[in-house]
């Protein structure tokens, strides 16, 4: 199968429905962890599965249509950490280029392919983009901001590459991979 | 589990007669001022606008009890981790000391300290009634329209609408989704181990992201059936041309801006207002 264009209507909807999906998560499943205002959050396991799939700009709209939607129900968006979110899923994303999922092989290298970058991408995202921002537009404290930044970063890092890889397998197994047939 | 959000009404008032791109408008510029500004008096300013416009829109405090009780949570939290992580941060932005009383070691109570926890509160608490008036007040389609209007690609406006759209049906989803499993004796509570609840979760995971799927490839092929995407711009069904109110409402809200922009530059110097020197 060749590559999808980025912007197809088939990417476009599989971004809706994954923000969706993402906010429905996001609000219901989610771990609480011993560090407050973070939680282990299912939802970065979502967005990072959609952006292997559908590209680095599906990732990047999954993730922050469906944070900031998610913050609106509380009042205010929390830019700075709706942003970082959709940073992680952008360069996890970027694995799109990399392997394709949708030939129904992925092995042992792609799934490390897939962690690598989602791993780099958290880093980014919550060691770097989240805590500037929290700095520059609401004046947090330095060192609050880099705890919780570091603590997000593990537990979002966790999720999307373990909870990422378990949809990515499973999704390829419904995918006839080429040459699976032989001729007898 | 019924969470009652984006629960849009039509009324009959002035906010909701203002288009959607007006109302985004303002959104974004009045948080905006917020955000630039560490200054109480601004950040009063708009608190109080805010819950005036509250009063006009006619949201009945019902409606926003539970979201309400989120924010002030967060609020808490946020406050004694401030302080907790930076007892003398507001010493160090204002660049003087009055020591109020001593809690133990470095942890001391400072008039700054306060000063600037309240106004980081203020800050916070100035922004929520906005977001909560702008999701009660405009009408979802029309959020995309006025999207769209500020020149966002409308392939992306798409998405957020087909979002709003399906929000409440993935919900369905989840929901019997989970009820089917725990009636398989999946446990989901605290009561189970961490990586036992995660591995659970997962359970509910799949099935869900397969029905997702599955409807994604309905919903592409009955848009492309439709001939979605096929030009470089689009219409919209729930688009409202704007009117004259809708101008003095943006014009209002451009006036605050500008003039706490004028307030940081000319009279405090720097986005801090310094009442200590």
């Amino acid at each position: 199968m060749t590559k999808k264009s980025l912007f197809s209507t088939k990417t476009i909807v599989a971004t809706g429905l994954g923000a969706a999906l993402f906010m429905v998560l996001f609000m219901f499943v989610k771990i609480p962890s011993p560090i407050p205002e973070t939680n282990l959050q299912i939802a970065y396991g979502v967005s990072a599965f959609f952006g292997a799939v559908f590209g680095p700009i599906c990732g990047f709209l999954v993730a922050f249509i469906g944070h900031a939607l998610n913050d609106f129900s509380y009042g205010a968006p929390w830019w700075s950490w709706v942003i970082a979110s959709g940073v992680a899923a952008a360069i996890g994303g970027m694995v799109y280029f990399m392997i394709d999922a949708d030939s129904g092989k992925i092995g042992k290298s792609e799934i490390f392919k897939f962690c690598a970058m989602n791993i780099v991408g958290n880093a980014i995202a919550w060691v770097i983009v989240a805590p500037i921002l929290d700095i520059v537009i609401y004046a947090e404290p330095v060192n609050l901001v880099f705890t919780q930044g570091l603590v997000a970063f593990v537990l979002d890092a966790i999720c999307a590459c373990v909870v990422g890889s378990l949809l990515l397998l499973a999704y390829a197994k419904t995918k006839t991979s080429k040459g699976s047939l032989t001729k007898e | 589990m019924k969470v009652k959000m984006f629960s849009y009404n039509q009324l009959d008032t002035y906010i909701h007669h203002l288009s959607g791109l007006t109302k985004f408008v303002c959104f974004l510029l009045l948080t905006t001022t917020v955000m630039l500004s560490f200054d109480i008096r601004v950040i009063l300013f708009v608190l109080i606008l805010s819950f005036a416009l509250f009063k006009v829109a006619k949201i009945k405090f019902s409606q926003v009890k539970l979201m309400l009780i989120y924010v002030f949570i967060f609020l808490i939290t946020n406050f004694i981790l401030t302080f907790v992580f930076a007892p003398l941060q507001g010493v160090e932005i204002y660049g003087t000391e009055h020591v109020l009383f001593t809690i133990a070691g470095p942890y001391v109570v400072t008039l700054e300290q306060l000063f600037y926890q309240i106004t980081k509160l203020l800050k916070y608490l100035s922004i929520v009634p906005l977001g909560i008036m702008f999701f009660l007040t405009t009408n979802p389609s029309e959020f995309a329209s006025s999207l769209n209007k500020i020149k966002v690609n409308y392939k992306a406006c798409t998405a957020l609408s087909l979002t709003l759209r399906y929000f409440p049906d993935v919900q369905r989803d989840y929901h019997s989704i989970s009820l089917a499993q725990q009636a398989r004796g999946t446990e989901l509570s605290n009561k189970e181990k961490l990586s036992k609840r995660f591995k659970n979760i997962i359970s509910i995971l799949t099935p869900l992201i397969f029905t997702t799927l599955d409807r994604i490839e309905l919903i592409t092929n009955a848009m492309e059936l439709r001939g979605y995407g096929k030009s470089k711009t689009r219409t919209w069904y729930a688009y409202r041309p704007l009117n004259k109110n809708d101008y003095i409402a943006m014009g209002v809200c451009l006036a605050i801006f500008i003039a706490s922009l004028l307030i940081t530059t000319f009279v405090n110097h720097s986005i801090y207002f310094n009442p200590f020197i």
